[in-house]
């Protein structure tokens, strides 16, 4: 049975992950994010689970490689600052590969920025942020329903691929309400027995979770080999989007997150307009979603990308697009947002030059 | 009385330097988990620093941990799972500089946890460095002067600082520089696993130890250097039993 819930996204967040059977919680106060600690510090003693103010988003992060390590569904949740504070222990579950959950709920930067939303982290979660080669799986809801259902989802992310997932959300996303449906957990796989957790070796060989490999020599590179396998798998099996009108769309908007859906709103108002614009709105920006952006490029004459940074997005944009068509730009960084009236505005400006780009081809 | 090898020692030889400690606080935490009937409900953490490997020495769970990160780790593992024995093995780089934050919350969380802290007063891994717990005047690789020439400060003595929170249960400081002081580190370390059995609390015992390689001294002179310099800035004793 599913119940509507209206609560703020920082609350829906902590409901989501307990219905998910997340049993434990270390985190640190940092706005736009406080709810969550805050929540988690009565719900949690209310279903048997672990809450701990940790001492610093350092000691959060290594409270879950411990927890994970003893088999538990665990998850953190900090704001950008504090998420930089986390790469060291990132870095060290990934490499351990052990399942977590960490939720950024971004703020403007870069140093200690503002409070207000941003998208400034993209480069942070997509590309590393800690040291060595690794990656998450970050995903990135627009509304609190899908909040709830991604929340739910990553856990079993994480279970089933043995791998920290981020969701990256933002102040917006954090601080709003709007009603969910708060659906019940049901796994999304099959999910394998947990035979690497450390709980004491009754009845079992002793097993070790590390992540220092120096014997034999190359021992470091079979691992980084593994690892790459494992990661060229999600990309193989993770792509999660929408599309939006984008079937003979000449221009086509991308954004992920709270611009997403300030951009559908764009496209919504454009087609009322006549214009054939349409959008690409990814769920989980690693593994990046590259089949909607090679199935546009057949009829999209130009591509505008929307985010709330200075050009981190675009990146990935452009390598999906194999550059193949152009790609404009708008993006505010600092925790301010793109308006929808700017958005349509850059749609008709390239609207209009596909059309001029047209009537120049048809003179020829 | 026959002499033998703990379950909870792996047969294998270490990579710890002639005259080095480690081994033999190693050997007296495996003594103590045998002789409690834990190992197999005991997960151990090794440190960033000389005895990282200990999981090839160890016959237990275990999981290496980021560099002074260990009593988080712990907290994490003891949150979960309370009914199991969970301790830490740590130098004073990792306990008391990088990891000192980590170190005095879990304290003063009276996390029950037990954590055995080797203080050789050096940086042992990386060849030699100025530890926290460098005596002033003390040589090393990053005070070539003598500690207390560049503004370094003095020596922290980590039990005494602790002993100041209201978290921890059992503080004592132990060495292994002489046979008595080596049946003493025992009975401490004993108590120290007791403790959290008995869930009391946030234990720790700090074991003065021997690094001759980086102290750039003989095992003989490294026993003496324990015994004269660091037992008078360190004095051994217990610092909390409750």
């Amino acid at each position: 049975m599913s119940e509507k819930i209206l609560l703020k996204g920082n609350e829906l967040l902590v409901e989501a992950a307990i219905e998910a059977d997340c049993r434990f919680y270390a985190g640190y106060p940092i706005t736009p994010q406080n709810e969550v600690p805050e929540r988690m510090s009565w719900r949690m003693p209310q279903v048997g689970g672990v809450f701990i103010q940790a001492e610093s988003e350092i000691a959060a992060i290594n409270m879950l490689f411990g927890a994970s390590a003893a088999g538990a569904r665990c998850m953190t949740s900090s704001s950008s600052p504090g998420i930089s504070l986390k790469q060291e222990g990132i870095s060290y579950i990934a490499a351990a590969e052990l399942p977590c959950v960490i939720v950024n709920m971004q703020r403007g930067g870069p140093g200690l920025g503002n409070i207000r939303a941003s998208q400034g982290d993209y480069f942070q979660s997509v590309k590393g942020g800690g040291h060595g080669d690794y990656r998450l799986i970050v995903l990135t809801p627009a509304t609190l329903q899908e909040l709830y259902d991604l929340t739910l989802n990553a856990f079993d992310y994480a279970d089933f691929y043995r791998n920290p997932v981020m969701i990256l959300g933002d102040g917006i996303l954090g601080q709003m309400a709007e009603p969910a449906e708060a659906h019940p957990y049901r796994p999304l796989f099959n999910l394998p027995p947990k035979d690497y957790i450390l709980d004491g070796c009754r009845g079992r060989a002793p097993r070790v979770i590390r992540t220092l490999f120096l014997r034999p020599s190359d021992s470091l590179v079979q691992h980084n080999l593994r690892l790459q396998k494992k990661y060229a798998r999600m990309q193989r099996e993770i792509s999660l989007y929408e599309e939006f009108e984008t079937a003979d769309a000449e221009v086509v908007v991308t954004a992920y997150g709270i611009p997403g859906r300030v951009a559908k709103g764009a496209v919504k108002r454009a087609r009322r307009e006549g214009l054939k614009a349409g959008l690409i709105r990814p769920l989980c920006v690693w593994p990046f979603p590259i089949e909607p952006y090679k199935r546009a490029v057949k009829k999209a004459k130009s591509f505008l990308v929307v985010e709330m940074s200075q050009g981190q997005f675009i990146e990935d944009v452009k390598l999906a697009l194999e550059c193949r068509r152009p790609v404009a730009f708008l993006g505010k960084g600092g925790g301010w947002y793109p308006s929808e009236e700017e958005i349509l505005e850059q749609i008709r400006h390239l609207a209009a030059a596909c059309l001029k780009g047209l009537k120049t081809q048809r003179k020829a | 009385m026959e002499f033998r090898r703990p379950k909870t020692l792996k047969n294998v030889l270490t990579h710890y330097c002639p005259g080095c400690g480690h081994g033999i606080v190693h050997r007296l935490v495996a003594e103590v988990i045998d002789e409690l009937g834990i190992r197999e409900r005991t997960i151990g953490t090794a440190p960033v620093g000389c005895a990282v490997f200990l999981y090839d020495y160890m016959n237990c769970d275990i999981i290496e941990c980021a560099h002074g990160r260990p009593p988080a780790v712990a907290t994490g593992i003891k949150r979960v799972l309370p009914d199991r024995i969970v301790f830490t093995y740590q130098g004073d780089g990792d306990l008391a500089a990088i990891g000192m934050a980590e170190t005095i919350h879990a304290a003063n969380r009276g996390e029950n946890i037990t954590v055995i802290f080797v203080n050789n007063a050096i940086y042992g891994m990386t060849g030699g460095q100025m530890a926290p717990t460098t005596l002033m005047g003390q040589w090393s690789t990053t005070s070539p002067a003598g500690r207390g020439q560049l503004g370094e400060g003095g020596p922290i003595k980590v039990c005494e600082m602790l002993s100041a929170l209201d978290g921890p249960c059992y503080l004592e400081r132990v060495a292994v520089s002489t046979p008595k002081d080596v049946l003493r580190t025992q009975k401490a370390i004993r108590k120290a696993f007791e403790k959290q059995i008995d869930g009391k609390g946030f234990s720790l015992v700090e074991v003065l130890s021997m690094c001759p390689t980086d102290w750039k001294l003989s095992p003989k002179e490294a026993v003496e250097f324990v015994n004269e310099k660091m037992k008078a800035v360190f004095p051994l004793g217990v610092f909390k039993d409750r």
